[in-house]
């Protein structure tokens, strides 16, 4: 069942991926811009036939995250005072502050329980909102990038306002309106109803809850978001109703990812270049979904050996391959969405979703951010290959000199850097000690599940620790916030230095980057960078766990 | 607005930005697609909410606890599943402990918590599960044990002294004095009860497997779910349950089954997820019969 289920899942998106990349591959390169869309333009006070150098879409990008965080934590802050409050007090500030910076950065780390914190309003036009442009910035960033490749002697690469709303109206929304019905035909509630009481069978009381929640749901995925309308996430009923909502959800969140690769490979002119990154993105992701299965049916942990099979945290209709194919496609997408709870997983189960994270999500990734942190790498193995032969490397036609080896290094660097060091300084310090639900090894787990989370802008978790005080608020806020925007500079800038090269003609000693012999070098750079970076804490963490038991 | 600097037209137009899509997609959609929903799905869109003599009794969608004031399984309904939250909606989550959380805090006779009540300990993992095993084994009548669990329904966990070396002296952790310890020697070394308050942990952790075979208690019996408010229970379980909800009402146990059957959702396509029983909708099944 659980292979029926990943080659579904698969065949799907291999049916998808062309149509669908080659129509988000029409959306950014059109000329035209639509009446509504001229509309929204004018509203915004932008001319959308402009192009921007490197830095002035970095800075429109940046001043919108910045505008956009001030609002979502202005929405939080003052709810009481807003419509559909449902009569919940303000949010606290660090709670405010860490939920808008990770909704902005494309996080969605869930530091707050949905239902007994969020209104109604915040919820869909606050947190909602940022689920769809959060999206579109880092499909933005992803574009510019390969734009960066494909152009030559420019200094433009863009214009951050119309890739932003394309992103937003013409690639997002029709695809969310339409997952959303399908999602209420699978029991998700849409409604603005309060909290209502009802008597049990047996007499007691429930308060059944209601909300947007399929709206809000479908883009949660679509646009590898994962913040929950409740806090029991993506397992939650009114979230995920039957085994099927479960399949389409996995489908959703791998969907954009998977198809930018074709994008990608129109864009530069070359469709086998985009199936050599998608070639990569596959075999990654497919060995990844394949031992996290392999792990959790295996259930190999005192706990699960007791029980007879990993089934704490997760729910019955899933069961627990399908669980576990959940939370693989949520890691390796910069997602977090959860369908169960993962600090409740096998030590080797809990281990590979950290471990997916720490690739950097770029098997498939996040959308957009998956293809520009794929293509980094793309950039740093022709350099590692150019280095072996003595060659200058090039990729694409475009010569990868030291400005832009030293722009995709400092890409390389952030998150290992915020994860280590975050994850020493809690480990150092009482006020992060003390938010560890477990002890040993998993305790540790936990920390270096939350700050690897945090700096790569997915937003799982090792639920147990309690992350809502002021010191985790605030060190996985800067983490969320550095980590999303620092590479966003660099890879900007590496477009923007890229677009200005005039291409060298391909020779004899090229290396052709379009053959499996380039796909099992980018996995080796992938697989090796991440191992050596990350394998000491994995060590104390959940390898301990999984060796002494 | 052409005048202004570019910085400050810059973050105007973010502003700007900002707030058009905030009314585009944060107002418009959601308000579109709940129009939509309402009228084409109306009933699942409000929560596929059951009612009972016009009265709405649950969701169909929510799982609920079918027990008395005190806490206790009510004998003529199917159970739930244990719930990290007590199935109230306003607080789904899950348990979040590790899969190697098997040693408990025994409870100091005497010692007060933090809010001044009786110190309660806390249970391991491992024990919560044990402990559930043994309670449904009673309720319905079968056998509770499971592997790793202590016939009085704890963790069957040592820990052992020095952390390396040859032990000499082992304590079963879960069991509090002056229980008999599980297991009377271990390596040659006379086990000892667990003595609250006592600090073990420098020792070994060492769970022991026992000889306990196949649980007649199934999984989702024994662990709580992600949402803490899962509808459903396996096959197995239902199954477990059908003889005690028949013998309770008075009916043939092959109505019971033919009702199980009937309020089973299989797989979705025949490959998606697990058969699952809705225990709400089977209940009211049972009572209107």
């Amino acid at each position: 069942m659980a292979a029926l289920f990943i080659a579904s899942l698969v065949l799907t998106l291999a049916l998808v991926h062309k149509p669908f990349g080659d129509y988000m591959y029409r959306v950014y390169t059109g000329d035209r811009h639509t009446p509504p869309e001229r509309l929204v333009y004018r509203l915004i006070g932008v001319r959308p036939g402009t192009e921007q150098r490197w830095g002035a879409y970095a800075r429109s990008l940046l001043a919108f995250s910045a505008v956009s965080l001030l609002v979502l934590y202005g929405l939080q802050r003052l709810q009481d005072r807003l419509w559909l409050s449902l009569g919940l007090p303000p949010v606290t500030d660090h709670i405010a502050w860490n939920t808008a910076v990770s909704f902005v950065t494309n996080t969605n780390w869930q530091a707050y329980a949905g239902e007994s914190t969020m209104g109604h309003l915040v919820q869909m036009a606050g947190l909602a909102v940022q689920n769809f442009v959060s999206a579109a910035v880092g499909m933005a960033v992803a574009i510019a990038l390969v734009r960066g490749f494909a152009r030559r002697n420019t200094d433009t690469i863009g214009n951050f306002w119309v890739d932003l709303v394309r992103g937003a109206v013409r690639v997002l929304l029709p695809i969310a309106f339409v997952g959303a019905l399908v999602l209420v035909a699978g029991g998700l509630v849409q409604n603005f109803a309060a909290p209502h009481e009802l008597t049990t069978l047996t007499g007691g009381t429930q308060s059944v809850t209601g909300g947007p929640v399929a709206s809000q749901e479908v883009i949660k995925e679509l646009g590898t978001n994962g913040g929950g309308f409740y806090n029991a996430n993506s397992a939650h009923p009114f979230e995920n109703g039957t085994s099927w909502t479960n399949w389409f959800e996995i489908l959703l969140i791998l969907v954009i990812p998977f198809s930018l690769p074709r994008t990608f490979g129109k864009m530069v002119g070359q469709v086998r270049q985009g199936y050599a990154i998608l070639a990569v993105m596959a075999t990654i992701a497919l060995v990844s979904v394949t031992l996290t299965n392999v792990f959790e049916l295996g259930g190999g942990a005192t706990v699960p050996q007791a029980v007879g099979a990993a089934m704490e945290g997760k729910e019955v209709r899933f069961g627990v391959a399908d669980s576990a194919t959940f939370a693989a496609a949520t890691t390796l997408t910069s997602t977090g969405a959860v369908d169960s709870f993962h600090d409740s997983y096998t030590p080797f189960g809990g281990m590979m979703t950290m471990f997916n994270m720490m690739l950097g999500e770029v098997a498939p990734g996040g959308v957009g951010s998956g293809l520009y942190g794929m293509l980094v790498l793309a950039v740093i193995t022709v350099f590692v290959a150019g280095l072996m032969v003595g060659r200058t490397p090039e990729y694409l036609g475009k010569k990868i000199g030291s400005r832009e080896i030293k722009l995709a290094s400092m890409y390389f660097l952030v998150t290992p850097i915020l994860v280590l060091v975050g994850t020493a300084l809690a480990m150092g310090n009482e006020a992060g000690l003390a938010g560890l639900l477990n002890g040993g090894p998993h305790g540790l787990s936990e920390v270096l599940y939350a700050f690897t989370s945090a700096s790569n802008n997915n937003g799982s978790a090792f639920a147990g620790l309690t992350v809502n005080t002021p010191w985790y608020d605030v060190a996985l806020g800067l983490c969320m916030l550095l980590g999303r925007f620092l590479p966003i500079i660099f890879v900007l800038g590496l477009a923007g230095s890229l677009a200005r090269q005039t291409p060298v003609p391909e020779s004899a000693g090229t290396l052709p980057t379009h053959r499996p012999q380039f796909v099992g070098m980018v996995v080796g750079v992938t697989v090796i960078l991440v191992a050596l970076t990350f394998l000491p804490a994995l060590a104390l963490g959940p390898i301990a766990e999984g060796l002494l038991s | 607005m052409e005048r202004m600097p570019g910085w400050i037209r810059q973050h105007l137009a973010a502003v700007r930005a900002v707030v058009v899509l905030t009314v585009l997609l944060g107002l418009a959609y959601p308000l579109a697609v709940t129009g939509v929903a309402q009228v084409l799905l109306g009933d699942r869109a409000d929560g596929s909410l059951i009612e009972r003599n016009g009265r709405p009794v649950g969701s169909a969608a929510i799982g609920q606890s079918f027990t008395d004031a005190h806490g206790d399984p009510v004998g003529r309904y199917f159970q739930s599943r244990p719930s990290a939250g007590g199935y109230d909606p306003l607080a789904s989550g899950a348990s979040n402990l590790g899969p190697e959380d098997v040693v408990d805090t025994l409870p100091v006779p005497g010692a007060k918590d933090a809010e001044g009540g009786p110190d309660e300990g806390r249970r391991s993992l491992l024990t919560q599960v044990c402990a559930r095993s043994k309670a449904v084994g009673e309720l319905e009548g079968v056998s509770g044990a499971r592997p790793y669990c202590t016939a009085d329904g704890v963790g069957a966990v040592l820990k052992v002294f020095p952390a390396v070396g040859t032990p000499t002296r082992a304590v079963s952790v879960n069991q509090a004095c002056p229980a008999a310890p599980f297991v009377a020697v271990y390596r040659g070394v006379r086990v000892e009860c667990g003595r609250p308050g006592e600090d073990y942990s420098a020792g070994r952790t060492v769970p022991v497997r026992g000889g306990a075979g196949t649980p007649a208690v199934p999984a989702d019996a024994v662990t709580a779910s992600g949402s803490g408010l899962d509808p459903h229970i396996s096959v197995a379980y239902a199954e477990l349950q059908a003889p005690r909800v028949a013998r309770e009402r008075g009916i043939p146990v092959d109505k019971v089954k033919a009702l199980i059957d009937e309020y089973t959702t299989g797989r979705a396509l025949g490959f998606m997820g697990e058969p699952a029983v809705n225990v709400l909708r089977l209940n009211l099944a049972l009572d209107e019969e």
